[in-house]
């Protein structure tokens, strides 16, 4: 029993819990949402919605539709590092969505209208973002200006001016911008023989190893390097790490340069598959920069964990396509994320109901200790 | 250029209603990210109340009504952010980031089920509402008068006698500067807080009604309000957080997102061929420009978004 309540007092244990409380509740709002809408098909509907590639009866189409999760897993994954990693500093990273819109500017424009190589594409999406970091961070550091403020000027910023780059290359009867296999083959990512293992799914490519990759290689610089550190130890408090000694402005600058690294990485992460064309004409900024704050805290704020969180979130996103559109909107997989976001916000809270929890029923075993 | 004048005092109207809920908020020291949020739920209200009225309505009691409608979408939706935020010491970024993307696929899913229910092939997340529109719209020789504009003007006073002028209004600042100070002078700070944010759902609620009335007949709800939410907040900023101020910044804002509009029929404008995107980008490029000059002595409530906590001091 003594061993049971110390591992409950684990900080990982007590994120994971945490987390999945926060899912539990979040589907079940959903559910009585889809009650709501309609009572008769609302239980099918939420298994359909949470079972996403597995609604697919045989084995290949199953590892097919699991790829095509993955592939929108990639991004999400670099954009929660981005968020996470600034988070760690005590930085809100919401520029990761603009990030990741300049990062598939970048890209997009790299591969179509300079046809260059994959690796120079995602090389220009991840100076890209890191640019619209480093202004943030520059602006934090030197202007005392609020990085969620300029985060979401930049957003707006970033949207508007890709829209006006990336009409340049877009197709003449739609929005949509060239296919880039037809267009510049060499751009796409390579698939190193991965699509073979799911059904020949050619959009399963080295992004999804990488973007786990550098989730291991962002964990290790945290927690094993003197940067992580100096990162950490802003992030707990600002004015001690000052005191010792610790670069503050440096370490802000360069936490957010990082960021957006990271995120306009993931962008050409998605976009150099060929998974999917940018239209010119969207008018809200794309939500994988605010899913990937979603990952970030589901992730319980670890690295590691954001490779999990990442792919549960992409896979009820995906899911919500399989519902019966005549009588469910697929936006309610938006609603169960968006649900699940706010409840991360109780996490604290929850935290503290389990060790007042624990603590009282160690309170209570030594008075019954000492009475007997 | 009456075209001009007419979608500035528009979307100012929207800026200003929208910012100085964010600037009610912020001085009770909750910084209120989720007024993007708050305006879409502000707009649902209102088109479902201008839906579901009947079609020869007093203009007076649709009015009343629509506006009633999103005053309590918004107020509803901003109890989502006082509770997290206040009593449950989320992270308020966090919590109103959350209401954005729940705002947008809440009012979504909605509107889809209402559209599919009325008529099994309408998936659609369009209301249309161009009959109960004109209500709010007086033609006077080509410009067209909306009364938002006046109850924009009206709320704006009242704001400003609310802040400065009252007990109210006071107590709400100092805890948005002190939230000790006031409590030990004996302000109830979650009260207060309360208070603040309510409001904010109040006024972002209703500048969602305008936003879509503003231009359009119909509002497809799946692309939210476009930034509009987050455009306020700058704005609000902008003008320091004061209500004058924020009243001229939401003119200046206004000002240009009404020249995207309608640059095209200026023949200099339109010789400068310069795309309507520009335009649009133009005022958060200005404010950033200006934040980083400014910022230095921020007139920022000093307590905002930090949760207060009795036990701590």
């Amino acid at each position: 029993m003594k061993e049971k309540e110390n591992f409950l007092k684990k900080p990982g244990v007590q994120s994971v819990l945490t987390s999945l409380i926060c899912i539990i509740l979040g589907l079940f709002v959903g559910y009585i949402a889809l009650l709501i809408i309609n009572p008769a098909g609302a239980s099918k509907a939420i298994i359909t919605l949470v079972k996403n590639f597995l609604n697919y009866p045989t084995f290949p189409a199953q590892m097919k539709y699991l790829g095509n999760t993955l592939v929108k897993t990639a991004p999400l994954l670099m954009c929660a590092l981005s968020v996470c990693f600034c988070y760690k500093a005590g930085l809100f990273n919401i520029g990761a969505a603009g990030q990741y819109v300049a990062g598939a500017g970048a890209a997009l424009y790299a591969a179509l209208a300079w046809n260059l190589p994959w690796f120079v594409c995602l090389l220009l999406a991840m100076c890209a973002g890191g640019v619209l970091g480093c202004i943030s961070g520059y602006l934090k550091a030197n202007h005392n200006v609020n990085e969620v403020i300029s985060g979401i000027m930049l957003n707006w910023i970033s949207l508007y001016t890709v829209n006006v780059l990336l009409a340049k290359v877009k197709e003449q009867a739609s929005p949509y911008t060239f296919n880039l296999a037809s267009k510049n083959p060499s751009s796409i990512l390579p698939t190193m023989g991965l699509d073979k293992l799911f059904s020949n799914n050619r959009y399963v490519t080295i992004a999804i190893p990488l973007s786990i990759l550098i989730a291991i290689l962002i964990s290790v610089i945290l927690t094993k390097t003197k940067f992580g550190y100096e990162l950490r130890a802003t992030g707990f408090n600002k004015d001690a790490a000052k005191y010792a000694g610790m670069r503050e402005r440096r370490n802000i600058i360069l936490t957010l340069t990082i960021g957006g690294a990271l995120a306009g990485l993931g962008a050409a992460f998605l976009f150099l598959t060929a998974f999917e064309q940018w239209s010119v004409t969207q008018s809200s900024v794309p939500g994988m920069g605010f899913n990937g704050i979603a990952a970030t805290f589901l992730g319980g704020l670890n690295p590691i964990g954001t490779i999990f969180s990442s792919f549960f979130i992409q896979h009820i996103n995906n899911g919500g396509a399989y519902l019966d559109k005549a009588v469910y909107p697929s936006q309610i997989s938006d609603l169960i994320i968006a649900l699940i976001i706010y409840l991360c916000g109780f996490v604290l809270f929850f935290k503290s109901f389990i060790n007042a929890r624990i603590s009282a029923g160690d309170g209570k075993k030594a008075k019954k200790g000492g009475n007997a | 250029m009456i075209l001009l004048i007419q979608y500035t005092l528009i979307f100012a109207s929207v800026l200003l209603l929208v910012a100085l809920g964010g600037c009610f908020s912020e001085h009770s020291g909750v910084i209120n990210l989720g007024l993007e949020g708050i305006m879409v739920l502000g707009a649902l209200g209102g088109a479902l109340a201008m839906k579901y009225m009947p079609a020869g309505t007093n203009a007076f009691v649709m009015i009343l009504a629509v506006c009633v409608c999103a005053i309590l979408a918004g107020m509803c939706y901003s109890v989502l952010l006082a509770v997290a935020a206040i009593n449950f010491k989320a992270d308020q970024t966090l919590i109103g980031t959350a209401m954005n993307i729940l705002s947008t696929a809440l009012a979504t899913v909605i509107v889809k089920s209402i559209n599919v229910a009325e008529n099994p092939d309408n998936v659609s997340s369009v209301i249309q509402y161009i009959n109960a529109k004109k209500a709010f719209i007086i033609n006077i020789a080509g410009f067209e008068f909306n009364w938002f504009m006046v109850i924009a003007a009206c709320l704006l006073g009242i704001s400003y006698v609310v802040l400065y002028k009252t007990r109210f209004g006071l107590r709400l600042m100092a805890c948005g500067e002190n939230p000790q100070a006031a409590d030990s002078v004996g302000i109830n700070v979650y009260k207060m807080r309360w208070a603040g944010v309510l409001i904010s759902g109040l006024l972002g609620g209703l500048g969602g009604i305008v936003y879509i009335t503003a231009g359009v007949s119909e509002w497809k709800f799946e692309v939210g309000v476009a930034g509009f939410g987050f455009l306020s907040l700058a704005v609000m900023i902008f003008g320091q957080w004061k209500p004058t101020k924020i009243a001229l910044a939401a003119l200046l804002f206004g000002f240009f997102r009404a020249l995207s509009n309608v640059y095209t029929g200026f023949a200099f404008l339109a010789a400068l061929k310069i795309p309507s995107t520009v335009y649009n980008m133009m005022p958060y490029i200005i404010s950033l420009v200006v934040l980083a000059f400014t910022s230095k002595n921020s007139r920022a409530p000093k307590a905002e978004g930090i949760p207060y906590d009795k036990g701590s001091r």
